[in-house]
């Protein structure tokens, strides 16, 4: 890890009581839901990490509880530092504050987040789907969720998929 | 052939009604730009001096559903377009074609998914499918040209039938 970042990494520790991990060069820090948004004011104003380059979640069901990590990745374009913060979220009802007020880019990023896992973020201006149509149940991404795929049409199979197709008449 | 070379030198052409309506539906075809994704690209280059469709009476792609009569639908539709495609399909007026432009818009393209339709036929009724990925220039044209001959062999009972 760079040495500044080895620095920020262990205020984050020593301060918000985060953990620091780092796994190939990156280093990451669980912080938990509560803190979000101190933690990202703090990086922002104090540390210069200006931008927030990535958002976005996993799911680890079924391997690992907590179910699902939400992922922001912070950049400092001043400093040419960049750092990934990780939120442990249980898998029913996943609530996270929103981090709209401290990164504007934030508003679309959970939108599509809250579309495609179901994580809600408490305090959000807008919390519609972005991808999927407005009135589709279910949340795509999830690791439970089904493939959704068409059985392919081969020669010996025709007749009995086109019968269940919904074509259009008209 | 006496009695046609005299009338074709008096300047008369004599055919069926059938005949002179398909054949005017077919060289002025107007498509409506229905270009969503990669598809669309191909469609341009056909439009564009290199290929050009003009030579099939495709002079210019209209924007506007009400002053077309063909949509090319190019590209992938998901289950969010779905919707407007219908809406845009109903606001062109009698007579009107539809043509699927390469695999996503026949039938799902590579794209086997909960988000994609598997085939625009499931949306609006499909006269002529052009297969690829994306379908070259020639390949659209040669899709226009079939769409071409199946207007050509339109008869007006069918139609009436259909009314």
């Amino acid at each position: 890890m760079d040495n500044k970042l080895e620095q920020i990494v262990q205020a984050l520790q020593e301060k918000f009581k985060a953990q620091g991990e780092e796994f190939r060069g990156e280093a990451h820090v669980l912080v938990g839901a509560g803190q979000i948004v101190e933690v990202l004011t703090w990086l922002r104003d104090q540390q210069n990490f200006e931008l927030l380059s990535a958002m976005t979640a996993v799911d680890y069901c079924p391997q690992e509880e907590p179910r699902f990590h939400v992922v922001y990745q912070l950049t400092s374009v001043a400093n040419n530092l960049s750092l990934m913060l990780r939120i442990p979220v249980n898998g029913d009802k996943p609530e996270v504050p929103t981090a709209t007020g401290v990164f504007g880019n934030a508003i679309w990023r959970e939108r599509e987040i809250w579309d495609m896992f179901g994580v809600r973020f408490a305090g959000h201006p807008d919390p519609r789907r972005i991808l999927m149509p407005p009135d589709w149940e279910g949340h795509p991404l999830r690791k439970d969720y089904p493939l959704g795929y068409e059985e392919p049409q081969f020669t010996f199979n025709f007749e009995e998929i086109d019968l269940r197709k919904p074509y259009a008449k008209e | 052939m006496g009695i046609e070379q005299k009338l074709g030198n008096m300047g008369v052409v004599t055919t069926t009604l059938e005949g002179v309506v398909n054949w005017s539906r077919t060289r002025a075809m107007w498509p409506m730009l229905f270009g969503l994704a990669c598809c669309a690209i191909e469609m341009m280059s056909a439009q564009a001096p290199n290929y050009d469709m003009s030579r099939f009476g495709m002079e210019l792609m209209r924007a506007s559903p009400r002053q077309s009569d063909l949509m090319i639908v190019a590209g992938r539709v998901s289950r969010k377009m779905g919707p407007v495609l219908r809406r845009l399909y109903d606001q062109m007026p009698e007579p009107k074609w539809v043509l699927a432009m390469g695999d996503c818009a026949s039938c799902g393209g590579v794209f086997n998914n909960y988000a994609i339709y598997q085939g625009v036929d499931e949306v609006v009724p499909v006269d002529v499918y052009v297969a690829g990925c994306p379908p070259r220039p020639e390949a659209l044209i040669h899709g226009v040209m079939t769409l071409y001959e199946k207007v050509k062999s339109e008869k007006f009972r069918d139609l009436a039938a259909k009314a």
